[in-house]
Parts: structure tokens; C-alpha cells; sequence
């Protein structure tokens, strides 16, 4: 799960994270009222647009003025609309927010972030001095320039591990041991909360020397929110796909693509799989949608109904490989979803494993305009004719 | 010969009064699994299946001689329960849970190194050595007893290949769920090194997917340790950067995780990658017919 901007430096703020002086404003006045009043001495204004997604200031939604009237001007512009970046996909994200930051002009800029290592089975901090661009960038242009650090999950990075990567780097005595402070104070953070990355993408010294954290990402493990109400209360659910957030309710796992070809089916590598050779035979897959292992015809008629909510699918490939799920039950569900919500758009059905017999023959029986397909490529050949015809 | 289970494994169902583990439990019992008891606590005494039920691991281990068990209870008493068969000596622990927080994985998977027991899964179909045991949640009758070894991070997408084997006349060794979650018990380098060292088993099906780098781990032991040959797909291709594509693992984040450097390190490492997830039985086929002394040329 993702949290905004804003609500990451809340959590940093109790981590003792040094930031700047910031406020939330949800309009432009409000926006214009804490930058007159609340700023400090010789600040900028930054404007920033609070969405879930990297890259915001490639896409024109991090800006700093001189005063609080361009600010006011700014949050005006970015209100009500999709902020396009890098990250989001054409659709963009919707500006609801804005976060009135008070700063002042930056001299280096350092990249830091956590996340956790697959193979050590430990978080690994990894800082780099080339900040302000991605982690990929980052690792691409400066693979030299990165410093990796593993620490353990029981006692977090310690104060020694933490003064030793400080060293590493070019700074004065003073911000070595910040940093270190800071290294340490999210290493605490990512174990607490159960994070899968925590970022300070850039953390700063400004020109007089302080060091700040400018940006503040977190994203949390999915699997341990039931033991962070908390923070499984800030989630944001405007950020989303409302298609995605339509099918959490149905406890389906669906991604929404850019293709014309509607996927039903069953297992995660498989859904995975069905989207790879719906391509490969030339088409291109409108979404990943799992329906999970031991689905209901309710369940399979939900998910016709969030695929037909895209307008651009022109036909569904279901293809379910029945194991605890039994084909019999997929197609009443179609059946079910045809009857209900009217389906016009052709379906390519393909049953394997589990009752299937009784399945094909339900499918039979019904007088319904399925096409039917024996084995999994034929299953994509037919759905990616059926488009293209 | 087969790798990790057999006729002779005996398998402990913990959570058997749950309703997956009795329903699996039952079907466990009727592909012809030593199932010789189940574990919940507090309901000692009982049976499922007519299969004793136990209260703690350590007595249900004392009473059957079991060597194997599997979990089905929720994600958030799994780790225990996974510390559980460990101490109560159980070698090989296979856990079916989707949803356990990956720090508790991470926590618990070096202090499994220290005892003598190997973890397969969490959030996988489980293991099955065709006509002789079965310990997951597979459906037993598309697997065919025969000389091919699988291994993937997938359940459905398992099953798939293993039936394009069946429907082949290919038959299966081991098959082998090893999950898909970030952090798993084993990963494919483990099972792989069973499989080359297993006399019965004369070439893999490997299947990964976006997230990790355990492809590219394999991919280096293959090209170093592996004399039989592997035929892989990648599932996700084409699936956008930093969305979690159902398995909590299966994520491109950072630009890390993607199909195509797995699929080059594979193919550099000599096994044959297939294109399309339909062409992994055929492809085996055409493999086996090959000479080996050709594979890797």
C-alpha cells in the first residue's frame, strides 16, 4: 500500500526525521492562506502535488516560487486535474491535495531508501550521492556511487553501522552524524511498520548546511496492515484504478491495462501468463484479473461485470484451470454474468482440470454465443480474432 | 526415487479442523498420502477423515513417526506454526498460507538454517511425486508418474504445464510449488540441486515470474551445476513496473524484477526459454528427443 507525501513525513516527523515546515491545503486559498502565514524568514514557497506516484516534478507537479501569490496560482492549476507523470500511465492521478512547503535553496542532494532483500532475508539501506533522479538512473549511470548496507531485522541498523556509511560520504562532522541519525531512525521505521520501501529521494543539505529530508515515500507490506490499523487507515483510495478498488471489494485481484482483450482467470501465474500469449499471438490484454482459487459463480460474475466497466474491451478470454475450483461452477458464473448484465461482447472460453466435462456441457446446454477452445493457445488465437475481425 | 516426498512420507495436516485442511486433507487421503494425523490446538482427541487429530506438534511427532507436515492455518499464525513442525522435528514443513507478512518470513527462514528442515512455500500448491504422494492442494489427476522434474513460483500455472507434460505422455518426477511470495523456504537453486542429483528425474521445467532475482540465481547455477536440461517460462511480461501482479512477489519495483533479464540470464545459461506458456510441454518433448551431449552447445 502507498501513503501520500504528507502523511510519510508525519510518520518521519515522529521519527525525528528533520524536515522543513511544511502544510497541507485542499484549495488554492488555503494554499495561499499558510503560505502568507505561516512562512519563515527568506523561505520559497514549494507547491506540492500530493499523488501516488514518483517522477511528480517531470510531470509539473512539484514547483517552488518566491511568493505566496505564484504559490496560490500554482495550487490553482494543479486542483481538479489528473497529474500526468512518468509512473502514472496516461490516466494520470487525481490532485486532491496540495502540501505547502516552506525551503530554501539546496546545495547536494543524497539518495536514501530501504527495502527488503529477497535472498539475505534482511533490509538493505542503500544511499547513494547522487541524488534527486531515480533508484534506477541511480544505478545505471553511478553503480559506483551506491553504498548497500544489510542490517538485521532483530536490532535494526546500528549507530556504528550507521556512522560508518556517513563516512563514506562527503560531509562535514556535523552532518555525518545526522545522517547516521536519520539512517538509523528509518531502519527503525521500515521494521515498526512493516515496510516494503521507505525513501527520502532526495534527502538535502541546504545551502547553509542543514541537512533535510525533502521527499518522503513509504509503502507498506499489503500482508501486515492487519497489524497497522493505523496506517491502513491512510489509505487513499481516489490514488487508485477505481477498477482496482471496485474488485478489492469482491476480493478479486485485478490490474488494469491499456489492451482491448478482457482476462478472467484463475491463479496469479496463470493471469499472468493468459495476458503474456494473448500478446504473443498478437493481441493485447485490457487487464490481469485473478480470481482466486476457490471462487464462486458469484464471484466469476463479479469480475464480467468490472472487465465490461472498461470501454475499451471488445471481447474476454476466460481461462480457468480448475483445481479446487471446478469448472462447472466458471460456467454457471458466465451464464450467471450474461443473464444479469448482458455480455455483448464475444467470450472465448477455455475449461481445463476439475469437472470440466460438466462444465463444457453447461456451456453447451445454454443456447449462449460462447466460443470454446480446447487448449490454452488456441484459447488466445480465438480471442485475438475475435477482436481483430 | 523422487525428490523430498515418497510412499514412505508421512505428513501431519496442521489447521486439519479448519475448512481447507479438512477438505484437503480428505483429498490428500484419497490420491493415497500417508496423511497419519492433523494438529490444532485444543481439539486433541478428535478425528477428520478418521485421521487423529493432535494438540501439539511434538505429540502429534511422538505418536505417528511423521516426517512432514502441512500448514493450513491463517497468515498471521503461520510463522509459528512453521517454528512449531521445526522444533517438534519435522523435516520437511510445507506451507500452503497466502498472506504472511514477509518480515515474519524473513525472520523466520535463517533461524530454520540452524535446524534440520526444509520449507516449501508459503503461498504455494504444496509438492506432489506422482502416484506416490501428494501434500498440497493440487489436483491429482493431471499428474503422470515419469522422468520430468517441475519447479515454479505459480499454482494454476503449474497445474497447465504439468497437464501439457500429461497430455504428452510426459511424465512428471517431482513437482515442486515453491510459492509466491518475495521470501519462499526454498528457492529454485535448492530444488534444482535435488533435481540433478535425483537419478529419476532427467529434465526440468522451471517457471518464474516478475519480482526478485531467483531467476537469475538459478539461471547461474544451471549454467554451472546443471547437467540435465531446463526448459523455462517467465510469466509477466508484460506486466506494467510496480504493480503487484497478485502474488505478493511478483513485482517490478526499481526496475528490478523484470521478465526480459531474467529470460537473457536463463538463455545465457543454456536452458531453453519458450515465448509462449503453451509451448512448455512441447518444447520438453523436443528437448528429451535431443542428444544430451548436444544440449548447451
Amino acid at each position: 500500500m502507498n501513503i501520500h507525501e504528507y502523511q510519510g513525513k508525519d510518520i518521519f516527523a515522529r521519527y525525528g526525521i528533520p524536515m522543513n515546515q511544511r502544510s497541507l491545503a485542499r484549495t488554492a486559498e488555503e494554499a495561499y492562506e499558510i503560505a502568507k502565514t505561516q512562512a519563515t524568514p527568506g523561505c520559497l514557497y514549494a507547491v506540492k502535488a500530493q499523488v501516488h506516484a514518483g517522477g511528480r516534478g517531470k510531470g509539473g507537479g512539484v514547483k517552488v516560487f518566491k511568493t505566496p501569490e505564484e504559490a496560490r496560482d500554482c495550487a490553482a492549476k494543479l486542483f481538479g486535474t489528473r497529474l500526468v507523470t512518468p509512473q502514472t500511465g496516461k490516466e494520470g492521478r487525481p490532485v486532491e491535495s496540495v502540501l505547502i512547503e516552506f525551503t530554501y535553496p539546496i546545495e547536494k542532494e543524497f539518495y536514501v531508501s530501504i527495502v527488503l532483500n529477497r535472498s539475505a532475508c534482511q533490509p538493505c539501506l542503500i544511499v547513494s550521492e547522487a541524488g534527486g533522479m531515480n533508484i534506477e538512473e541511480v544505478a545505471q549511470k553511478f553503480p559506483e556511487k551506491m553504498h548497500k548496507t544489510l542490517f538485521p531485522i532483530e536490532t535494526g541498523l546500528s549507530s556504528s553501522e550507521g556512522d560508518r556509511i556517513a563516512a563514506l560520504l562527503t560531509l562535514t562532522s556535523e552532518q555525518r552524524k545526522s545522517f547516521s541519525k536519520i539512517f538509523q531512525a528509518i531502519s527503525k521505521l521500515f521494521i515498526d511498520l512493516d515496510c516494503s520501501l521507505v525513501e527520502i529521494n532526495p534527502l538535502a543539505i541546504l545551502e547553509g548546511g542543514q541537512v533535510i529530508a525533502i521527499d518522503a515515500k513509504i509503502n507498506f507490506d499489503d500482508n501486515a496492515l492487519y497489524r497497522h490499523e493505523d496506517m491502513a487507515a491512510l489509505r487513499d483510495s481516489h490514488q487508485e484504478d477505481p477498477r482496482e478498488v471496485e474488485a478489492k471489494k469482491y476480493d478479486l485481484s485485478y490490474v488494469g491495462l491499456e489492451g482491448n482483450i478482457g482476462c478472467i482467470v484463475n491463479g496469479a501465474g496463470l493471469a499472468m501468463a493468459t495476458m503474456d500469449i494473448i500478446k504473443y499471438a498478437g493481441g493485447e490484454p485490457a487487464n490481469f484479473l485473478d480470481v482466486g482459487g476457490g471462487a464462486g459463480k458469484e464471484k466469476v460474475a463479479s469480475a464480467f461485470k468490472i472487465i465490461l466497466k472498461d470501454q475499451h474491451v471488445k471481447a474476454i478470454l476466460v481461462n480457468i484451470f480448475g483445481g479446487i475450483m471446478r469448472c462447472d461452477v466458471v460456467a454457471e458464473g458466465i451464464l450467471e454474468a450474461v443473464k444479469e448484465i448482458g455480455v455483448t461482447v464475444p467470450i472465448v472460453v477455455r475449461l481445463e482440470g476439475t469437472n470440466v466435462k460438466e462444465g463444457k456441457e453447461i456451456l453447451a446446454r445454454s443456447n449462449l454465443k460462447v466460443i470454446t477452445a480446447s487448449t490454452f493457445a488456441e484459447a488466445a488465437e480465438k480471442v485475438v480474432k475475435a477482436v481483430t475481425a | 526415487m523422487s525428490i523430498l516426498i515418497n510412499k514412505n512420507t508421512k505428513v501431519l495436516v496442521q489447521g486439519i479442523t479448519g475448512h481447507h485442511g479438512a477438505f484437503h486433507t480428505e483429498k490428500m487421503l484419497e490420491y493415497g498420502t500417508q496423511v497419519v494425523g492433523g494438529v490444532t490446538p485444543g481439539k486433541g482427541g478428535q478425528q477428520i477423515h478418521g485421521v487423529p487429530v493432535f494438540n501439539s506438534m511434538k505429540e502429534a511427532v511422538v505418536k505417528t513417526g511423521a516426517n512432514a507436515s502441512v500448514i493450513y492455518v491463517p497468515a498471521k499464525f503461520s510463522e509459528a506454526a512453521i517454528r512449531e513442525a521445526a522444533d517438534a522435528g519435522i523435516e520437511l514443513v510445507v506451507c500452503i498460507t497466502e498472506g504472511i507478512p514477509a518480515l515474519d518470513m524473513a525472520k523466520v527462514k535463517p533461524w530454520l538454517q540452524t535446524k534440520n528442515v526444509r520449507l516449501i512455500g508459503p503461498n504455494c500448491p504444496g509438492v506432489i511425486t506422482p502416484g506416490e504422494c501428494k501434500i498440497g492442494i493440487m489436483p491429482g489427476y493431471i499428474h503422470k508418474k515419469g522422468n520430468v522434474g517441475v519447479i515454479s513460483r505459480s499454482g494454476t500455472l503449474t497445474y497447465e504445464a504439468v497437464w501439457q507434460l500429461t497430455e504428452l505422455g510426459l511424465g512428471q518426477s517431482t513437482c515442486v510449488g515453491i510459492g509466491g511470495d518475495a521470501i519462499v523456504g526454498s528457492n529454485f537453486v535448492d530444488i534444482l540441486r535435488l533435481f540433478e542429483a535425483d537419478p529419476e528425474t532427467k529434465a526440468v521445467v522451471m517457471i518464474g515470474e516478475i519480482g526478485g532475482t531467483s531467476e537469475e540465481e538459478a539461471a547461474d547455477f544451471i549454467r554451472e551445476h546443471m547437467s540435465k536440461p531446463v526448459v523455462a517460462f517467465i510469466a509477466g511480461a508484460n506486466a506494467p513496473e510496480g504493480k503487484r501482479m497478485g502474488h505478493a512477489g511478483a513485482i517490478i519495483a526499481g526496475g528490478a524484477g523484470k521478465a526480459s533479464s531474467k529470460i537473457a540470464r536463463l538463455k545465457e545459461a543454456g536452458a531453453v526459454v519458450v515465448p509462449s506458456p503453451a509451448l512448455m510441454g512441447q518444447t520438453m518433448q523436443k528437448v528429451l528427443k535431443m542428444p544430451i551431449l548436444n544440449f548447451k552447445s
